[in-house]
């Protein structure tokens, strides 16, 4: 069998004096789709930022397909598989669509994802080529998020709150790409606030809590009632 | 009368084309990074400096130093980039604003210690006086024409690097969310030594052309900065061609000042700048948002 795609051991992070996350480990294995769940400030974000370089993560234990990572800046991460759909979206909003996407292609890896496949996979992206990406709506900006980190050809690929503000039908087309790109060998950690959403879409979750993992397990092996405790810290009646 | 007039306008739009590639650097350095770069004025003189130098040591015909000035300055840029003010860009305004003035008081410093306070200029044997007739008694210098469409040439190219290339693209990107460029595989310390290594690179052809055009001194520098502020903002932040848009009025502006008194050429072009910022702050093609 081979290695984890990304393997994260008792990992600390810290904004300035403010601790962020507490001994975190989880391993995801490639082509596998990994939830993160957790109330808002719980280090969902903390602990993407940190696997792509954008929180310092000096010394710390974050290795991507054996190869340490931590502390690693965030292009080089960029350059060896890492890639992100940022909360919020964050595309260039002087760049066209097309260029967005284009940019996403910078010293990536040799894959199967190019300008012609993501156009395939989101079809609105080849229609609004031209059009600066700040005019789009929120379903159309997040599949153009999505398409320019694809174009890295990523082995591991970081979705942060993709359906955050989007219209379930949106939700919807968004989410049925992504066993698509798993079938590519890119493993996926999602973070999403909608529990049963993220549940359905992977196969294993890990719930952060204050910056602890709280509990992780099989998507789905767990009550409602099991699920709400890890993420509030008490008992839910 | 009609010719004359017709004269200085032609002069002003032409002197506006140097204005506008001492301009082009300055707002490139600010698109990307959010540098204003006090010592933009002392990098011209600088370039106007080494081409004295390659022609006095070389022998090399004036125009023929840009091979040797354009390059020598792209390096400058790239290096002090890395150097120097890449430890200050994202920290505000007065970081950079201290160290490139500091910059700034170095390179005059050097320059008269090297060159004394003589002024200088390089002469195009031939070629200074040449002009074009056209009907009607007016004429275009050849010089000026040159310098005009070499202004077009550079800022015509820098809009299609900025377009058509993916540096060009990620230098766009770097300026709207550095954070999120770094996620691309792009280090931008990288790109914005290339940023400034390419304003440098311009700041060199602006250098020579104006060794070429005028007198200058190590101190000249300011003035120079103060031209291509005053055009930058004419023309609107941001906006390649508002550069030499804003460059050809400052010019227009200073030439029909001498043509009314030689005294109050440099004042006009100060009087319309004014002008221009309380009719519309936001520069002619700027885009209305607060810079």
């Amino acid at each position: 069998m081979k290695g984890p795609v990304l393997r994260i051991e008792d990992v600390d992070a810290f904004y300035g004096d403010f601790q962020a996350l507490f001994g975190v480990s989880l391993e995801i294995a490639p082509g596998e789709a990994f939830a993160l769940i957790g109330a808002n400030g719980a280090g969902k974000t903390t602990l993407l930022r940190a696997i792509c370089g954008l929180v310092d993560a000096r010394g710390q234990s974050i290795s991507l397909a054996g190869r340490p990572i931590g502390g690693c800046a965030p292009h080089e991460i960029a350059r060896l598989g890492v890639a992100m759909s940022p909360e919020g979206r964050r595309l260039f909003p002087s760049l066209t669509v097309a260029e967005n996407i284009l940019v996403g292609g910078h010293k990536s890896r040799p894959g199967p994802w190019n300008r012609r496949e993501i156009e395939a996979l989101f079809p609105v992206l080849a229609e609004k080529a031209d059009v600066p990406a700040s005019r789009l709506s929120g379903g159309q900006q997040q599949m153009v998020a999505i398409g320019r980190a694809l174009m890295r050809n990523p082995a591991l690929l970081l979705l942060d709150e993709v359906s955050l503000g989007l219209a379930p039908s949106i939700i919807n087309e968004i989410y049925e790409v992504l066993p698509r790109i798993q079938a590519q060998g890119t493993a996926i950690l999602l973070v999403e606030q909608d529990i049963a959403r993220a549940m359905s879409a992977t196969a294993r979750f890990a719930c952060l809590q204050e910056g602890r993992i709280s509990l992780a397990g099989q998507s789905g092996a767990y009550s409602r009632a099991e699920i709400a405790a890890a993420y509030f810290g008490q008992e839910v009646a | 009368m009609l010719a004359d007039m017709m004269n200085t306008l032609i002069q002003g739009i032409m002197l506006g084309g140097l204005y506008g590639l001492f301009a082009a650097g300055l707002s490139l350095m600010f698109g990307v990074m959010r540098i204003v770069n006090l010592a933009h004025g002392d990098f011209i003189v600088m370039a106007a400096y080494m081409a004295l130098v390659a022609v006095t040591a070389l022998g090399l015909h004036p125009l023929l130093t840009l091979f040797i000035v354009v390059p020598l300055m792209a390096g400058f840029g790239y290096f002090g980039q890395r150097l120097a003010l890449n430890r200050v860009v994202g920290t505000g305004l007065l970081a950079p604003l201290m160290v490139t003035f500091g910059l700034s008081i170095i390179i005059q410093n050097l320059l008269l210690e090297l060159f004394s306070a003589d002024s200088r200029r390089l002469p195009l044997p031939g070629l200074d006086t040449a002009s074009i007739p056209l009907p009607g008694g007016i004429s275009i210098g050849v010089v000026p024409l040159m310098m005009f469409a070499v202004a077009v040439a550079v800022l015509a190219g820098l809009g299609w690097f900025f377009r058509h290339t993916m540096t060009g693209r990620l230098l766009r990107a770097v300026s709207d969310d550095p954070e999120i460029v770094g996620l691309m595989g792009a280090d931008r310390r990288h790109l914005y030594a290339i940023a400034t290594g390419l304003a440098a690179a311009v700041v060199g052809i602006a250098g020579v052309l104006m060794a070429v055009k005028t007198n200058f001194d190590p101190l000249s520098g300011p003035t120079r900065l103060l031209f291509a502020f005053e055009a930058v903002i004419i023309g609107g932040m941001g906006s390649l061609w508002g550069t030499l848009l804003g460059g050809v009025i400052l010019g227009l502006a200073q030439a029909i000042g001498a043509r009314i008194d030689p005294g109050i050429q440099i004042l006009a072009g100060h009087v319309a700048f004014l002008a221009i910022l309380a009719i519309r702050p936001q520069g002619i093609l700027g885009r209305g948002e607060a810079p």
